[in-house]
């Protein structure tokens, strides 16, 4: 029963962020609506036993993703008012768009589905189930080759980010490790002969 | 009590949230990522709540492999749209009309 009730909650909650994401005139609080929808799905998540997806969820993408959204939407000075020209133009599309996309589902999910396992109440685990143990245990020894090139994937993303945003201005002052390195005497020293003044004043 | 088709009833309502959100914000590329992001989030809820139904832990398994993809997505996006505000001073997408597409 309080589960039943906390579902509700949360899945009100979801649903309400995720159309202030859409509907926000200013993108810093689209991306405030979205750690929201972001935290409400992981309570749903923790409710159907799937632990460490929720915790993982909370931490990669709230604490990273939707911090390096707020840094690049706060960094660039973005003219709103240009961008929302349009909108209410569009509005009713996307409304409809949506609504024949939510009846189809909900048609095929609730009224086509007699007799089908979707409509099975999931038995919970018992208080000794560790899902993030169960997860690690296949993660590691099925799933080894599909978990390295993720790690392949993210380093991918990494040097993909830093070569797209890194740009020479000019006038910056840096070092030049090599040519230092390579630097000899004859290039830092020059020699000159001065002939000495002789017709000096009496 | 609640049923697996809850769950996906619950994912099919925010997919559908995130693709009207594509349609009205079609011009600011942050909150096309940002849509995209939730889209992500309304799959994965599919991928836990048949995951759970099955008993099957490899829906999560694939779950937390689009959150890596998702994340990296999402990293290099941002860096592409901080280059092109860089160019164009702007992030409307009816400005990039570059190759005449």
């Amino acid at each position: 029963m309080i589960a039943t009730l906390l579902f509700y909650a949360f899945a009100a909650v979801l649903t309400v962020a995720a159309l202030g994401v859409v509907t926000s005139k200013n993108p810093v609080h689209a991306a405030f609506f979205l750690v929201l929808a972001f935290f409400q799905s992981a309570l749903l998540w923790l409710l159907i036993d799937a632990e460490f997806l929720a915790i993982v969820l909370v931490l990669v993408y709230v604490g990273a993703v939707m911090v390096l959204f707020l840094f690049v939407v706060m960094m660039l000075d973005i003219n709103v008012e240009q961008l929302r020209q349009g909108y209410t133009r569009y509005l009713p599309l996307g409304v409809v768009v949506a609504g024949v996309v939510i009846l189809e589902i909900v048609h095929v999910i609730w009224y086509r589905s007699q007799g089908l396992p979707i409509l099975s109440v999931p038995t919970s685990h018992g208080p000794d189930y560790s899902n993030t143990k169960e997860l690690g245990a296949v993660l590691y020894t099925e799933h080894v080759f599909a978990f390295e090139i993720a790690a392949v994937l993210l380093l991918l993303a990494i040097v993909a980010a830093i070569t797209l945003t890194m740009r020479k201005r000019p006038g910056l002052k840096v070092q030049n490790i090599a040519e230092q390195v390579a630097v000899r005497s004859a290039d830092r020293i020059r020699v000159v002969k001065v002939d000495a003044v002789t017709d000096a004043k009496d | 009590m609640i049923t697996i088709s809850h769950y996906l009833v619950l994912a099919a309502v925010l997919f559908s949230i995130s693709v009207a959100g594509i349609f009205i914000n079609r011009k600011n590329v942050i909150l096309l990522l940002m849509c995209i992001e939730l889209m992500l989030l309304a799959v994965n809820f599919n991928f836990i709540a048949f995951s759970r139904m099955l008993d099957d832990t490899l829906g999560q398994i694939f779950v937390f492999f689009i959150l890596t993809v998702a994340a990296a997505e999402a990293a290099i996006g941002l860096a592409i749209l901080v280059v092109l505000f860089r160019a164009r001073q702007s992030v409307n997408v009816e400005e990039l009309n570059s190759l005449k597409g």
